[in-house]
């Protein structure tokens, strides 16, 4: 149950901090769109379900949508991540959920190079998904490529920075256990 | 049959993405195309009240420019006491009390005071949040206007304690405008470019123009008073293609420290829009076109 309350008070924080922060700071320019709320699908445990991912990665959406008040937008774009991330792990690391050794992902638990792979694929999907869908809307074809680039590259920034200034503590699992 | 549910039942994630995928898409459009969505209403309360508790804290670090726009607002309605003239005008001080009489309305705006509790500039479609909704008499359509009485955006979404406005820097806005010097209209857009630049359109080339010229809401809309300041022009340019000047305005209100508004509802716009609907339906409705 403890862990349960830890990853809420986490998807809670990230939500605040994209809201409130992120999204009220002035940006450096209009096509650097920092967001780091999505880091929490990308943080949440090898152990779950396909469609428990899913479900948790609208809701996360979906909440951070309420608030920027542009409802689907951000659910889509994390929708599409949570689908997506499965198989991408499988990809970067063959072997049996049961055969983990951290329960979710980090540098420890996958190394360095697939880690920033993992990111960098699922932080630049999220904002190319994203920006596409408000490009279908309205904006031109090179604030399109220039938001996704940009934002992919100040969110990794962002990313690898929470990830050196908070270390997620993760117990090494062991079969004895 | 059979197969049916095992081939669902084998790609169960894949079917669940998609679903998820439609519900996103479905919000998004209904969202953007009819501001109505009715499950906002409802998510609208719960986001506003901590909107609300994270603008009072913001609030406190704006106050001296928010005192400043008031002061300026106060300046300008001294100017209109009645007690300024050596001959009151009877109507014009009727006017502005707002008599009513048994026969006909004199009064035509009314304000009603709220506070801004989320904002943004950085998207495309830019929104605002108001702490008023449809218990304190805010309703659909009406405008927004800063502390110091230049124009903000409309209203488009309405539960029962917020309210929910699109700003001017949102591409689906369109505003009606008029120079102040020479009266010409036209209306004001924005691209989605810069929160500093709105397009002002329809401007012929024949109008003389300078760098600094007022844009104030025009006689013609609907839901904005009258000769409220929208911005001045910041760059002249003339299009060879067409018979129009580009013009770029620099809106009055700042976005970025929008707090204190005021909600203006015009008593008589729903006669306005009815006429103007009866209107068209009779003039271009084939069944009624006169030989």
């Amino acid at each position: 149950m403890s862990r349960f309350f830890r990853y809420l008070l986490r998807g809670l924080l990230l939500v605040a901090v994209q809201v409130y922060l992120l999204n009220k700071v002035p940006h450096l320019h209009r096509l650097v769109v920092p967001s780091l709320y999505f880091v929490f699908v990308l943080w949440l445990p090898f152990s779950l379900s396909r469609p428990a991912l899913l479900l948790i990665a609208f809701l996360l959406g979906i909440s951070v949508d309420y608030f920027t008040l542009t409802p689907g937008l951000h659910a889509a774009a994390c929708v599409l991540i949570a689908y997506v991330r499965p198989y991408l792990i499988t990809l970067l690391m063959p072997r049996d959920t049961q055969d983990f050794q951290y329960p979710e992902p980090s540098v420890r638990a996958m190394q360095w190079a697939p880690y920033a792979l993992y990111l960098l694929v699922l932080t630049f999907l999220h904002h190319f998904y994203l920006t596409f869908l408000q490009w279908l809307s309205v904006g031109s074809f090179w604030s399109f490529l220039g938001k996704t680039f940009l934002g992919t590259l100040i969110s990794l920034l962002l990313i690898f920075t929470a990830d050196l200034l908070f270390p997620r503590q993760q117990s090494y699992r062991t079969n004895t256990a | 049959m059979r197969n049916v549910f095992l081939f669902i039942r084998r790609y169960h994630t894949f079917f669940l993405f998609l679903l998820l995928q439609i519900v996103s898409w479905w919000f998004l459009a209904s969202f953007n195309r009819f501001h109505q969505a009715r499950f906002l209403t409802t998510a609208q309360e719960i986001t506003g009240s901590i909107n609300r508790r994270y603008d009072r804290v913001e609030d406190f670090f704006q106050l001296r420019a928010e005192n400043q726009r008031v002061h300026q607002l106060n300046d300008s309605l001294l100017n209109l006491l009645p007690a300024n003239d050596l001959v009151i005008d009877r109507q014009q001080y009727f006017r502005q009390e707002g008599a009513t009489d048994s026969t006909k309305r004199l009064r035509r705006y009314v304000y009603r005071p709220a506070t801004v509790i989320y904002n943004s500039i950085q998207e495309e479609k830019n929104y605002f949040q108001l702490d008023r909704g449809s218990d304190q008499g805010i309703r659909e359509n009406m405008a927004v206007l800063n502390a110091d009485g230049s124009a903000v955006g409309v209203i488009v979404l309405v539960s029962p304690n917020f309210s929910q406005g699109m700003s001017l820097l949102h591409v689906q806005q369109r505003v009606n405008a008029t120079l102040k010097k020479t009266g010409e209209f036209g209306t004001l857009e924005w691209d989605g470019a810069h929160p500093d630049r709105l397009l002002l359109k329809g401007i012929p080339k024949g109008v003389f123009l300078k760098i600094g010229d007022t844009v104030l809401t025009s006689s013609y809309s609907f839901n904005f008073p009258p000769g409220k300041l929208l911005g001045r022009v910041s760059s002249l340019s003339t299009d060879k293609s067409t018979n129009f000047h580009i013009i770029e305005v620099q809106p009055a209100a700042n976005f970025r420290n929008l707090q204190q508004v005021f909600v203006v509802e015009n008593l008589q716009m729903d006669e306005q829009v009815s006429l103007n609907r009866e209107a068209r339906k009779r003039i271009e409705d084939p069944k009624n076109r006169r030989p």
